[in-house]
């Protein structure tokens, strides 16, 4: 367990290391930008299937209800950035306390049903309100200057904004983990009946993790928004919450980095596929039932089996989410 | 002309009509999902995409095989179920020791994998079908084309026929036995995974069934499989999947809903079932037809 967490320091620190270095090293900084958003988006979603075992299949209505709340309010009320990304999340907050009040009514398979139908309510509402301005979406949103004084229309500037907001949503997460809540919330993955058992009221457990997870998937989508200076419906679709399921997914469910390295991946992809239009659905199809059938743990999730394996006898074949 | 509640008859029974033929489409596809997840444990996100198969099928049929709309009502299900075999016995047959979860994110891949050819094959905008049964009837509140009266007399007998296969035949005794004990019933000498596989197949059938059924209702896009396949999930948590005549009657019964909530308030016609879906779950969590475990 230590040894993990210390191993999870030093990558976690050589990580910081590289993505500070990264811009000058000559990285696009909106590619980088787009990835840490993304990443932070999977690792909130990972911190429910990974840890809880919830399979949320409708994680894209925090993203985009968040990414809209913080548009209209930089855009239309001339609010700074860092009230409008408050804004966001707290209204992602509340939906996930709404949503989650309703789905953690039933496990598995359903909750995933429960949570793709309401993000398709989410979707219509998005299309139908005034301030979301259906089909064009808000756009030209202004990148106001942080706190009123700090200059973000740099990209550079923007970066390393962009770069706090991540390590703060990846620590709260890291913390969360690591503390006695998620131990409980590990018990509740591998044995509901029996945390249940124990005394542990496993409902408001999970309700106060989902309600985390979709206030950090709205930090996610509320940054993207800055960085983009647009939200529009592409953020609220079932695609979306099936791109966040993938990038989860290839990067390993219940990793720490996973998200990460899934989120990288499938935004790098999507950029150097860009120009093969309708195959970008097929490959992504794709890499669903490749991974599914042969790497169940993700890139990081076999990589760290591997130097397991190098160590000490092989490990029983143990996904994350197989008690969900 | 008499007024109900303000809304003209004419509009009244016409939403009636068409929510009356979503409702058919809901009650095959969610009786498929259904049975599939009764034998195989797997939650079917392709069954959307498998329904907008069979529409782009009866399509493709016409204008390339010059296959009218008939024949194309029984070879497009077969042909589709037949791929259905073969997914099952490909991919879906290497996931049944593990979570459901990994049944419902394959499933989903191969849904993408569908939706994203159709869309290289047929474009966004889609193709349309031509009627194969125009005119209708004359009725003193409304008029009834010939083709959707049709749709809703075919499904129901397709859902009842379904019905009592299950419930009241020795092949459907069979099928309610190895879902509850399929070692048991191995050890009698059933083939129990060619069973699985057929049922798969089944299922995917009844899904391109309907998707024939559509096509000459609605235009045939590549979006109409994913749109689908979520009201049919919130329609399968409303019913539970339990029951297969809760699944029938679940379906058609929120089909009106949508019908009537597309008249008397319009705004929330996208909505209602999912709306409902959370009713039912605040207070009935296991569904209408469903038993808590």
């Amino acid at each position: 367990m230590t040894d993990t967490r210390n191993n999870d320091l030093l990558i976690a620190a050589a990580l910081l290391v590289a993505l500070i270095a990264a811009p000058f090293l000559g990285v696009y900084p909106v590619f980088l930008m787009k990835v840490l958003c993304f990443g932070l988006f999977a690792s909130a979603f990972n911190l429910l299937i990974g840890y809880v075992g919830l399979l949320s299949f409708g994680h894209a209505m925090f993203f985009g209800l968040a990414a809209y709340v913080t548009g209209h309010l930089l855009k239309d009320a001339g609010l700074t950035p860092e009230l409008a990304i408050l804004a966001g999340m707290a209204v992602a907050a509340a939906l996930g306390l709404v949503v989650g009040l309703i789905a953690i009514r039933r496990q598995g398979i359903y909750f995933a049903m429960v949570t793709l139908a309401l993000s398709q309510m989410v979707f219509f509402y998005c299309v139908q309100a005034k301030f979301t301005h259906g089909e064009d979406g808000i756009q030209a949103i202004p990148r106001s200057p942080l706190f009123g004084v700090i200059d973000l229309t740099s990209d550079m500037h923007l970066y390393f904004f962009v770069l706090a907001i991540f390590c703060f949503g990846f620590l709260v997460i890291h913390r969360t983990i690591h503390s006695p809540f998620g131990q409980v919330l590990k018990a509740i993955r591998e044995n509901e009946p029996r945390a249940v058992s124990l005394g542990y009221r496993v409902d408001q457990y999970k309700l106060l993790a989902f309600v985390l997870s979709a206030t950090l998937a709205g930090l996610a989508g509320s940054t993207k928004t800055l960085v983009f200076q647009l939200a529009s419906l592409t953020d609220v679709t079932w695609h979306m919450s099936g791109e966040v399921v993938l990038m989860t997914l290839v990067g390993g469910m219940g990793t720490v980095f996973g998200p990460l390295v899934g989120a990288a991946i499938v935004v790098a992809m999507q950029n150097y596929l860009s120009g093969l239009g309708e195959w970008v659905l097929v490959i992504q199809g794709v890499i669903f039932v490749v991974t599914v059938l042969l790497f169940r743990r993700g890139v990081v999730g076999e990589l760290a089996a591997l130097f397991a394996r190098g160590r000490k006898p092989a490990e029983p074949d143990a996904p994350a989410a197989q008690h969900a | 002309m008499f007024d109900l509640l303000g809304v003209p008859p004419q509009a009244l029974f016409g939403q009636l009509l068409l929510g009356l033929i979503n409702g058919a489409f809901y009650a095959l596809l969610s009786l498929g999902l259904a049975v599939i997840f009764g034998m195989l444990n797997v939650i079917n996100f392709a069954h959307g995409a498998q329904y907008m198969l069979g529409a782009f099928g009866a399509f493709v049929a016409a204008k390339y095989l010059g296959l009218g709309y008939w024949p194309a009502l029984i070879v497009v299900p077969l042909a589709v179920g037949a791929i259905g075999v073969v997914l099952e016995r490909l991919f879906l047959s290497r996931l049944y020791h593990l979570d459901h979860l990994y049944g419902l994110l394959l499933t989903f891949g191969i849904a993408i994998i569908f939706e994203g050819l159709a869309r290289y094959m047929f474009g966004a905008s889609g193709v349309t079908y031509d009627n194969p049964l125009p005119g209708g009837t004359r009725l003193p509140f409304m008029f009834l084309p010939t083709y959707r009266a049709w749709v809703i007399v075919f499904s129901l007998v397709v859902c009842l026929a379904t019905w009592f296969m299950i419930e009241k035949t020795k092949l459907g005794s069979y099928l309610r036995a190895a879902t509850e004990r399929p070692d048991l019933v191995q050890a009698m000498g059933i083939n129990v995974p060619l069973m699985i596989t057929l049922t798969y197949g089944f299922g995917v059938a009844l899904a391109a069934l309907a998707g024939v059924l559509a096509a000459p209702v609605y235009s045939i896009t590549p979006k109409i499989g994913s749109e689908i396949i979520i009201v049919v999930f919130a329609v399968v948590v409303i019913g539970g999947m339990g029951s297969i005549m809760g699944s029938i009657v679940t379906g058609f019964g929120l089909g009106i809903v949508e019908g009537l909530t597309k008249v008397f308030y319009p705004e929330a016609s996208n909505t209602v079932i999912f709306i409902i879906m959370a009713l039912v779950l605040m207070t009935r969590p296991a569904g209408l037809f469903g038993t808590p475990k």
